[in-house]
């Protein structure tokens, strides 16, 4: 009998159903990995595993047994007996999941104290035992601190380890590793395997399938509520049957050629009906059927009507973009748009200690190609950007863009090159004017370069909106209604707008689903083919970078410790960082 | 003193728990903060409207036309629903509709009563509320619903006009400590840190042992004491709003500082603190009647709901209305103008909010 | 040594300088809000100054009081004991000098030294302040960690009580209860000063007010917290909902109600003028309340330094407590 049962689980939020018809199962020493976008249901599904789906929210199962209880019919009371003691929950940012006001050891004791599982002398022993075995070093000084004092690594390695305290047989981790770096992410899914061999069974809930690949035994790909698709982990991975799971996993960056497509061919676009395929309306197979009505579930659990082929998604070849001849790095000989040669920049911390930002880096970006920066949080690379886009003044060093100098001038100076240096940021939102529609937005550069006003600067806008794929009905839209996708697309046009020479983009897909940030970075490659903007692309995610750059830059604690063409840096990186951050990202896996 | 006040003075914390505060002055509808969504994910593609969007709620009346004019009432019932669509709900039209009221009382008082406000009759002094003189009579037999009535001027405009003075001075002095460099910034916030030191009614009493009573001067007096609150807050709006990242891409499009400032900085900075005045106007006007019922307001003949009041609260072992209904005029003043202003906050934040 | 000795040794090597360096932080932080304090002071005795000057008309007029003739050598002798013919600078030093001695000056009105009045209405206010932030407290905490995100009925119905509370005139808040329980139901005594019971409607009135601003915030505070990762993450350990409030929330809410710290000094302060004539009290708002009607300044210089002082004093120990509260703000 399997540890964990679930079918036909159904979770509303009064007319709204965020989970629909779910089945699985679970045995011990197994890790189900739950694989989906935002708004996919993933998150309600793990809380609902522990009776948290939160307020107003109607769960109904045909069953739902965990070790041989039925949990639809669970009190309250006995709820918090399983709780903690029996099923684990661990969330994403340890930073918020833990009680900032409280130490870590009080947290890592307080399921041992709910539980009463270790009698009281004993506890801040058993706390310094659980810290060290969950990887946490010098555990009695640990226990000590709190959550803001520790790393972001440890604060998660404590979490989980208040999670494990009264030894429950199911572990449910809800994007465990998403807010962490690259290495530190690797250590903690090493810390998850370790445990699944011991015996612990794990629902690992993601949307990132690099994540999912090393860990998970079975995956079960959720789409707007619904599974659309579970099997064997790798099954799913190398021979996705559901369109959905296939457009999931072209979008993965970094694991194809550069020039290669990420972003599935379009769909109709046609709604689908209450019951039809939730994917209809992007899936490019859909038909009539898909939209209409659901097909039973295939023995190789797919729910599709016109699932990929087993032969064909086991030797499925990637359509590839126009196949633009991959040209060498423009030649070195070429005068540098932006040169970068050797800039400092310190910034006074609270505590009054000195901090480089970054130390002694130099780049060029040439006209027309694409540098990657990447590294991960304090590497400096935003303050790269911001020395790029002459926002901030290095301390030492220069900056030359365009063959004059760059740094060291006055605003006054500087405002009259300003538009041929243009920036796209993470968060879109932030960098829009409020009260501004599209229009608005995207006018007020066009205004700048004195094109003129009116009915001409209106169909300016709508071609720079057609040109990043959005319709000009958009034009009369506040950001605040438009959805991520569209906004960072927005500040593509807006950065075009000008058409400037380089465009810095500061993590510009981070924050972005995968088929969003997929969509987004073909455009931007689509772009620079069409228009030879140069492109300053910086980007925590190793994948992205790889995708999108002609040459890399690695940075590391504000330095530059690594740079060259990206497929040099990417097959045969020399330094230590270097190897271990690619280390990190490849380690294991099905794929 | 009321919400506002507190949500003014709240801005003398550390910035994220003074927005906490001043979200906590939302205590009906408004919810908790609406859309801080983790940064970590986004609203699903393909390019589906955001909920934000979507987040207005149509509460639409229920329909009770009769079926015989509902032809006729359908042009005028959809525009009604429009209308409540837009303050907010059937509470926001109410809230609208006192507010409307009151403005029209303020102007003409004498079309909602026929008695005189300042006719003594001894002989018909403190009777009880009745149908010939509904809220009753106070000591020297005047009607107290005409007294109310007629009040409305005087103590909208004192809370009208103190609110104006402070939000001008205070919106002057916070953008210059904003956008005026470090040296205006740290002088006036020194001076404003000194002020917040005294309560409102102490600094209101200050100004008028100055001052002089009198209505101008309990004008002036509320608008000191509450303008430093204003001044901390348009200047915190105008330190975020020159640290945010559409300043910034201002500034990468290579746009002069005075065209910057006029363009983003100001309207972005303003916006808020007007609307928060909306809901500061009922602090304003409580402070204001509290100096009236002190005796340091409008002198008694004239008919101003704190100084009637004041002479209520005397009356009180045999006249109880004298001093009930013109505390209920400005409780409900306060209540339909916070409403309002609320709602106004609301409508903002959905449009403006991340 | 064995092993485990060993980490732990290491462990507490590190653990006090670490100690070491964050008693110096909370130190510094001491001394810069003690600093910051002192200031405030400062500026507050100045702004009592400029107001002073800003009287308009001669002061020994003022300070006669009206329909006070006094001969030319009478205000030539008031002059010079008050110092008024010396430049404004250092009529301003000496101001200072005084105050720094205690010396708050001479009540006109009164004939007594302004320091001695104002500790004989001391104690009446500080009874009512406290009993009315006790009520305060008891109310807002039961009705926000009872209601806070739960219990629509109850919820909306406390909502609306804090509502009115905040958007009601406290004088007549206090008017409405002496009708009911004085007068009416014959409960309480109307007015004076004498005993628990004359005490208790005086501070409800001002309770009322602020239990319905702290309310808010407090609830609030609570349901910004329970929505939190961390409150999840506590009921996900097995804790009740009950105790993921009073263990984990209520911590988190009371935070919000340091930024309002200024804010219930200044509401007591300025409530207690009012309270006071409603219910005929004696005390510092009775006090203040005569010497702005009668003009007389150096009563109501000495009101503004008093007023500041409670302020300063009472901000600074809860920004201390807050460093109790919050081990994120320790950092220097």
């Amino acid at each position: 009998m399997s540890l964990l049962t679930v079918e036909g689980l159904t979770v509303s939020f009064g007319p709204q159903r965020v989970v629909r018809d779910l089945s699985f199962t679970l045995d011990a020493g197994q890790c189900l990995a739950v694989v989906g976008e935002s708004g996919s249901g993933k998150s309600v599904t793990a809380r609902t595993l522990v009776g948290l789906a939160g307020h107003g929210a109607h769960v109904a199962a045909r069953r739902l047994e965990f070790a041989g209880r039925d949990l639809t019919a669970l009190r309250e009371r006995e709820w918090r007996g399983l709780r903690g003691r029996r099923i684990g929950l661990v969330l994403q940012d340890a930073l918020v999941s833990l009680d900032p006001l409280r130490t870590v050891g009080a947290e890592v004791a307080e399921p041992l104290r709910v539980h009463g599982t270790v009698p009281r002398p004993l506890v801040p022993q058993r706390v310094q035992e659980l810290l060290a075995d969950a990887g946490v070093p010098e555990p009695a000084w640990r226990a000590s601190q709190f959550p803001h004092q520790l790393s972001g690594g440890l604060r998660q390695r404590a979490l989980i380890a208040s999670a494990l305290a009264a030894r429950p047989e199911l572990l449910i981790a809800d994007e465990p590793t998403t807010a962490l770096d690259v290495t530190v992410q690797a250590q903690i899914l090493d810390l998850f395997a370790g445990l699944r061999d011991a015996g612990t069974a794990l629902v690992l809930i993601s949307h990132d399938l690099s994540v999912v690949a090393r860990l998970a035994d079975h995956v079960a790909v959720m789409h707007a509520g619904r599974l659309v698709e579970t099997g064997p982990a790798e099954q799913v991975l190398n021979r996705p049957r559901h369109p959905y799971t296939r457009s999931l996993l072209d979008a993965v960056p970094g694991a194809h050629a550069k020039g290669a497509r990420l972003s599935a061919p379009p769909g109709t676009g046609l709604p689908p009906g209450p019951d039809g395929c939730s994917y209809a309306a992007s899936c490019p197979r859909a038909d009539d059927d898909c939209r209409t009505f659901l097909p039973s579930r295939d023995a190789l659990g797919s729910l599709c009507h016109h699932p990929l082929s087993q032969a064909a998604a086991a030797t499925y070849a990637r359509p590839v973009a126009v196949t633009v001849a991959t040209d060498p790095a423009p030649p070195p000989t070429a005068a540098p748009l932006l040169e970068v040669v050797s800039v400092g920049k310190r910034y006074r911390r609270a505590d009054g200690a000195d901090h480089h930002a970054v130390h002694d880096v130099s780049f060029q970006v040439a006209p027309g190609e694409t540098l990657g920066v990447v590294g991960e949080s304090g590497s400096g690379k935003t303050t790269v950007a911001r020395i790029a886009l002459g926002l901030v003044e290095p301390d030492s060093g220069s900056v030359r863009f365009g063959g004059d100098r760059w740094s060291g001038l006055s605003e006054r100076q500087r405002r009259p090159r300003r538009l041929r240096v243009q920036a796209v940021q993470q968060d879109p939102l932030g960098s829009f004017d409020p009260r501004w529609d599209v229009e608005r937005l995207i006018g007020e550069p066009l205004a700048r370069t004195g094109a003129p006003r009116g009915r001409a600067r209106r169909e300016q806008v709508g071609e720079l909106l057609h040109r990043v794929g959005l319709a000009p009905e958009l034009m009369r839209r506040r950001p605040i209604e438009l959805s991520g996708g569209q906004r960072q697309r927005v500040a593509i046009a807006r950065a075009l707008a000008p058409e400037p020479d380089l465009i810095v983009a500061d993590e510009p897909v981070s924050a972005l689903d995968a088929s969003v940030q997929a969509q987004i970075l073909d455009l931007l490659a689509d772009l620079q083919r069409e228009l030879g903007t140069a492109l300053l692309f910086i980007s925590h995610d190793l994948g992205v970078i790889r995708h999108i750059s002609d040459r890399v830059v690695v940075m590391q604690g504000g330095r530059v410790v690594e740079a060259g063409a990206a497929e040099e840096v990417f097959t045969a990186p020399t330094h230590p960082y270097a190897k271990e951050l690619l280390a990190a990202r490849s380690g294991g896996g099905a794929r | 003193m009321s919400p506002v006040d507190r949500e003014v003075r709240a801005t003398t914390g550390p910035a994220p728990l003074a927005a906490a505060a001043a979200d906590a002055a939302l205590p009906a509808g408004s919810g908790s903060a609406p859309g801080t969504c983790p940064a970590s994910e986004s609203g699903p593609e393909p390019e589906a409207p955001s909920t934000a969007g979507a987040a207005v709620d149509p509460a639409p009346l229920t329909g009770t036309a009769l079926p015989a004019v509902a032809a006729s009432a359908s042009g005028a019932g959809a525009a009604l629903r429009a209308l409540a669509r837009r303050a907010g709900g059937p509470g926001g039209l109410l809230a609208f509709a006192v507010l409307l009221l009151l403005v029209l009382v303020a102007a003409w008082p004498g079309l909602f009563t026929s008695a005189q406000p300042d006719i003594s009759d001894p002989v018909h002094a403190f009777l009880a509320p009745s149908t010939a003189h509904p809220f009753g009579t106070d000591q020297l037999g005047r009607d107290i619903l005409a007294r109310v009535l007629y009040g409305a001027r005087l103590s909208l405009l004192l809370g009208a006009g103190s609110t104006v003075l402070s939000v001008a001075a205070g919106s002057v002095l916070g953008l210059l400590a904003g956008i005026g460099g470090r040296w205006a910034d740290q002088a006036l916030m020194r001076l404003a840190d000194v002020l917040f030191a005294l309560p409102p009614i102490l600094l209101a009493l200050l100004t008028v042992a100055v001052l002089g009573s009198g209505t101008s001067n309990v004008m002036l007096a509320i608008a000191v004491a509450f303008a430093p609150g204003y001044a901390r807050l348009v200047r915190g709006e105008t330190l975020v709003v020159r640290r945010s990242g559409y300043v910034e891409a201002a500034v990468g499009l290579g746009l002069p500082r005075p065209l910057l400032v006029v363009r983003h900085v100001l309207p972005n900075a303003l916006g808020p603190v007007l609307v928060l005045a909306t809901v500061g106007f009922g602090s304003a006007l409580i402070t204001a009647s509290g100096l009236s019922f002190l005796g340091l307001g409008p002198q008694p003949p004239a008919p101003e709901w704190g100084t009637m009041l004041s002479e209520g609260r005397n009356n009180l072992a045999n006249a109880w209305w004298t001093a009930v209904f013109p505390g209920v005029a400005i409780t409900v003043t306060v209540l339909a103008v916070g409403a309002v202003g609320r709602r106004a906050q609301a409508r903002f934040t959905r449009r403006t909010a991340r | 040594m064995t092993a485990p000795t060993l980490t732990r040794a290491r462990a507490d090597a590190r653990h006090r300088p670490l100690l070491a360096s964050r008693s110096r932080a909370v130190l510094g932080a001491v001394a810069q809000r003690l600093l910051g304090a002192a200031a405030v002071l400062l500026g507050a005795a100045t702004v009592a100054f400029v107001a002073l000057q800003l009287i308009p008309g001669d002061p020994v007029t003022v300070m006669l009081g009206p329909g006070n003739p006094a001969t030319p050598q009478l205000r030539a002798r008031i002059r010079a004991e008050y110092g008024l013919d010396h430049p404004v600078a250092q009529q301003y030093l000496h101001y200072l000098g005084r105050l720094l001695h205690g010396d708050l000056g001479e009540s006109y009105q009164l004939q007594q030294p302004v320091a001695h009045v104002i500790a004989g209405q001391l104690w009446p206010t500080v009874q009512l302040a406290v009993l009315a932030m006790g009520f305060a407290l008891v109310l807002a905490l039961t009705a926000a960690v009872t209601t806070a995100g739960r219990r629509r009925a109850a919820r909306a119905a406390v909502q609306l009580a804090e509502l009115l509370s905040v958007s009601s005139p406290p004088y007549w808040i206090g008017i409405v209860l002496l009708t009911l329980f004085s007068f009416h139901w014959r409960l309480f005594p109307v007015a004076g000063a004498d005993g628990f019971a004359a005490l208790v409607l005086p501070a409800l009135t001002l309770a009322l007010p602020l239990a319905g601003v702290l309310g808010q915030v407090l609830r609030e505070g609570l349901e910004t917290a329970l929505g939190q990762p961390f409150a999840v993450t506590a009921r996900a350990r097995g804790l009740s909902d009950t105790a993921v409030r009073l263990r984990h929330a209520l911590r988190h809410a009371t935070t919000a109600l340091v930024t309002l710290t200024g804010w219930l000094t200044g509401s007591l302060l300025g409530g207690a003028v009012l309270v006071e004539a409603v219910f005929a009290r004696p005390g510092i708002g009775a006090l203040t309340l005569q010497a702005t009607t009668n003009k007389d300044m150096p009563l109501v210089v000495g009101v503004v330094l008093l007023s500041a002082s409670v302020f300063v004093v009472i901000s600074t120990l809860v920004d201390l407590l807050y460093l109790l509260i919050d081990p994120r703000l320790r950092r220097g």
